[in-house]
C-alpha cells in the first residue's frame, strides 16, 4: 500500500508538472494580454506531433526535441500575429469561439499531414529504463526525466519573470498594460514573444507525454480543460498560483483515481464503491474547483494588482 | 418603474424590436421561419424522410440555442456549460423509459424538472463568480455531469443507451416522423414567443439592465443575483425540454452530448445567429447545421472549412446571420 502510494504520489507529481507547463503559458497570456486561449492545447498537440516527425528523421529523441522547441515557438508567434491579434479588442466570448474554430482547424491539419493514427514516440535506451530510487520501490527513469525537467523549467520562468527585464515587463505588463505601453514599451513585441514562450511551454509538455502514451488527434482537448482548471483554482494571472494548483490537481487526481474507490469501501457497501469511485474521482478536481470558487471566486492567489 | 427615462443611452440599449424585427427583416424573418416549417413537409410528402430528419434536428437544437441566447444574449452571462442541460433532458427519458415508464407526461415533466434543479444548483454557486470564471465554472459542471452519466454503467455508461420507443404522449403518436415534427415546431415557436414575452416583460428589462449596467442596477435597489438566477433557471428548464426531444429524435442517449465541445456549437450557434436578438439562435442553429452538412458530404475533413468560417465569423460578422437579415450588408 504504501509502496503503490509513494509511486501513485509520483505519477501525481508528474501529471502535475505537465499541468504547469501548459497552465504557465494559458496565465502568461490571460494574465497579460487578457486573451482566453482554448486552442493552447492544439500547440501541445503540435509539440507532440513535430517531434514526433524529427525524432524519426534524426533518430533521436533529444535532436527532435531541441529542433521542434524553434519551430513550434514560429508556430506559436505566427498564430498570435495572424489571428489572435485581433481579437483583444473583442470579449471573452470572442475569444473561446474563435480559438475554438482554430482546435478545429488544427485536429484536421493534424490528420492530413499525419494521418488519423496515434505515433508513439521511440525512446533510446538510457531513458527507457527504470531505476531503484528508493529500496524496492521501482520507478520508470524517464517519468523521473518528465519531472525533474519540468521542476528546472519552473525555476527557471520563475528566474525569468522574477530577476529578468523581460520578466519585469510581463509582470508590469499583467497589472497595467495600458501604462506599459504608454512608457514606451513594444507592447505587440512583447506580446508575441510572450505568447511564443507559452507556446514552447505547451509543446513541450506534449513532446514529454508523447513519449508514455503517444501523440494522438485531440490529445490536447481533454488536458486544456484541466488546465484552465488549474489556472482558475490557482488565479488567473498568477505564475505562484498556476504552480501551486497544477501540483496540487495532479497529485489529487492521480490519488484519487487510484485510491478514491478503496476510501468510498470503508463507508459504503462494496458495490456501490465500485460505481462511485470511479465516478466521483473523474469529477474531483471539477469539485474542487467549485468549491474554491464558491469560497474564493478569484482563485487562490490572485495577482494583486489587475 | 420605467428605467429608460432615466437615461439616453441605456435606453438605447435597452430597446428591443417588435416580434419579427421590422421592414425588410420582418418579411425575411416570417419568410425563413414558414419555410422551415413547410420544405419539410413538401418533402415528406414526395416521399424524401431525410429532410424532415433534418429540418427536426435544426428545430431541437434551435430550441436549445434559444434558451442559452436568454442568458448569453439578453442576460450577458457566457455559459459554457449548456449542453449539461441538454443531457440531463435526454437521461430524462431515457432512464425512465429503461425502468418501462414511457409516458411522455413523466418524461417531459422530469426532464425541465430536473434541468431546472441542476440549474438552480450550479447557478447558485456559477453567479458568484464573474467574467472569465463564470465561463469556466459553467463548463466544470458541465463536465461533472458529463462524468456523471458516464459512469452510470446500469443505463449504459460510455456506450450510450438505445430508447426503444418514443415517449408515449397518449393523444398523439410522436413515433410518426411527421407528427414529431410538428410537434417540436411547436414547442420552438412557443419557446421564440416566451423568451419574447420575458425580454419584454419587468423582469427582462431588469435582467437586460445587469448585463449593460450591473452597478447602476444595483443602485436602483434591485438583487441582480436574483434576477440572473431566475433567468439562468428558466434558462436550463428550457435546454432540458430540448434536450428531451433530441433523446426522441436520436432514440439514443449517450453522455458524449454533454462534453464541452458541445457547449461550444451551442454558443457557436447562437453567436452565429445573432446573440440577443429573438430568431438569431434559430437561424444560427439551421445555418451551423446545414454548413455542417454540406462540408460533411465533400469531404471527411470538414472541420477544416468550418473552423475557418468560425474565426471569421467571429472576426467579420457582428450581429450574425440575423444582423444581416435585419440590417443587410451594411456595417
Amino acid at each position: 500500500m504504501s509502496t503503490l502510494f509513494l509511486i501513485q504520489l509520483l505519477n501525481g507529481l508528474q501529471l502535475g508538472v505537465l499541468l504547469f507547463l501548459l497552465a504557465a503559458g494559458l496565465t502568461l497570456v490571460f494574465g497579460i494580454m487578457d486573451f482566453v486561449n482554448l486552442a493552447h492545447g492544439s500547440l501541445y498537440m503540435l509539440g507532440a506531433f513535430v517531434c514526433a516527425s524529427l525524432t524519426f528523421l534524426t533518430g533521436s529523441f533529444v535532436w527532435g526535441v531541441l529542433l521542434a522547441i524553434p519551430i513550434i515557438a514560429v508556430i506559436g508567434y505566427f498564430f498570435e500575429v495572424l489571428i489572435v491579434r485581433h481579437l483583444y479588442e473583442s470579449n471573452h466570448l470572442d475569444h473561446v469561439l474563435a480559438t475554438f474554430g482554430i482546435i478545429l482547424i488544427a485536429d484536421t491539419l493534424v490528420q492530413l499531414s499525419w494521418g488519423p493514427e496515434g505515433i508513439a514516440i521511440p525512446l533510446p535506451g538510457y531513458l527507457s529504463g527504470q531505476v531503484e530510487i528508493f529500496p524496492s520501490i521501482i520507478f520508470p527513469t524517464f517519468r523521473l526525466v518528465i519531472i525533474s525537467s519540468g521542476l528546472l523549467i519552473a525555476a527557471g520562468l520563475y528566474w525569468l519573470i522574477t530577476y529578468t527585464r523581460l520578466g519585469m515587463l510581463i509582470r508590469a505588463g499583467a497589472s497595467n498594460r495600458t501604462m506599459v505601453s504608454a512608457l514606451g514599451v513594444d507592447i505587440s513585441t512583447l506580446f508575441a514573444g510572450v505568447f511564443a514562450l507559452g507556446a514552447v511551454l505547451a509543446g513541450v509538455a506534449g513532446m514529454l507525454i508523447a513519449s508514455i502514451t503517444e501523440a494522438t488527434i485531440g490529445m490536447g482537448n481533454d488536458i486544456i480543460i484541466t488546465a484552465f482548471v488549474v489556472i482558475i483554482v490557482g488565479g488567473i494571472g498568477s505564475m505562484k498560483g498556476a504552480f501551486i494548483a497544477a501540483i496540487l490537481i495532479g497529485i489529487i487526481d492521480t490519488l484519487g483515481r487510484s485510491f478514491l474507490k478503496d476510501i468510498l469501501e470503508l463507508f459504503i457497501a462494496s458495490g456501490s464503491a465500485e460505481t462511485a469511485g470511479p465516478a466521483l474521482s473523474s469529477m474531483l478536481i471539477y469539485i474542487i474547483m467549485a468549491v474554491v470558487l464558491a469560497v474564493r471566486p478569484q482563485g487562490l492567489f490572485p495577482p494583486k494588482v489587475r | 418603474m420605467k428605467i429608460q427615462e432615466t437615461s439616453p443611452r441605456l435606453d438605447e440599449h435597452l430597446k428591443v424590436p417588435a416580434m419579427f424585427g421590422s421592414g425588410r427583416g420582418r418579411v425575411v424573418t416570417i419568410l425563413l421561419m414558414a419555410l422551415l416549417l413547410i420544405l419539410p413537409l413538401i418533402a415528406w410528402y414526395a416521399g424524401n424522410k431525410f429532410y424532415l430528419d433534418f429540418s427536426t434536428r435544426i428545430v431541437c437544437l434551435a430550441i436549445a440555442a434559444v434558451s442559452l441566447n436568454l442568458i448569453l444574449g439578453f442576460g450577458g452571462m457566457v455559459s459554457f456549460g449548456h449542453a449539461a442541460f441538454v443531457g440531463i433532458g435526454a437521461y430524462a427519458v431515457g432512464i425512465p423509459a429503461y425502468h418501462g415508464y414511457e409516458s411522455a407526461w413523466l418524461h417531459f415533466p422530469l426532464a425541465i424538472g430536473s434541468a431546472s434543479l441542476f440549474a438552480l444548483f450550479t447557478g447558485a454557486i456559477s453567479l458568484r463568480t464573474k467574467g472569465v470564471y463564470f465561463i469556466m465554472i459553467t463548463m466544470a459542471f458541465a463536465q461533472m455531469a458529463f462524468y456523471f452519466f458516464l459512469s452510470l454503467e446500469e443505463y449504459g455508461g460510455d456506450d450510450g443507451m438505445t430508447l426503444w420507443s418514443r415517449s408515449d404522449f397518449g393523444i398523439i403518436n410522436i413515433s410518426d416522423g411527421l407528427t414529431f415534427f410538428l410537434l417540436c415546431y411547436g414547442v420552438l415557436a412557443l419557446c421564440v414567443y416566451l423568451v419574447f414575452r420575458i425580454v419584454h416583460s419587468r423582469f427582462g428589462m431588469v435582467l437586460r439592465g445587469c448585463n449593460s449596467n450591473e452597478a447602476r442596477m444595483k443602485a436602483l435597489g434591485y438583487n441582480t443575483y436574483a434576477y440572473r438566477l431566475t433567468a439562468y433557471v428558466i434558462s436550463g428548464a428550457m435546454c432540458g425540454l430540448a434536450g428531451a426531444l433530441i433523446a426522441n429524435l436520436q432514440d439514443y442517449i449517450t453522455a458524449d452530448t454533454m462534453t464541452w465541445t458541445r457547449s461550444g456549437e451551442l454558443m457557436f450557434m447562437v453567436i452565429l445567429g445573432g446573440a440577443g436578438s429573438l430568431f438569431g439562435p434559430v437561424f444560427g442553429a439551421g445555418a451551423f447545421l446545414l454548413i455542417e452538412e454540406i462540408l460533411s458530404a465533400y469531404t471527411i475533413y470538414w472541420a477544416l472549412p468550418f473552423g475557418i468560417l468560425l474565426i471569421l465569423s467571429v472576426l467579420f460578422v457582428k450581429g450574425g446571420v440575423n444582423g444581416l437579415i435585419q440590417r443587410g450588408w451594411r456595417r
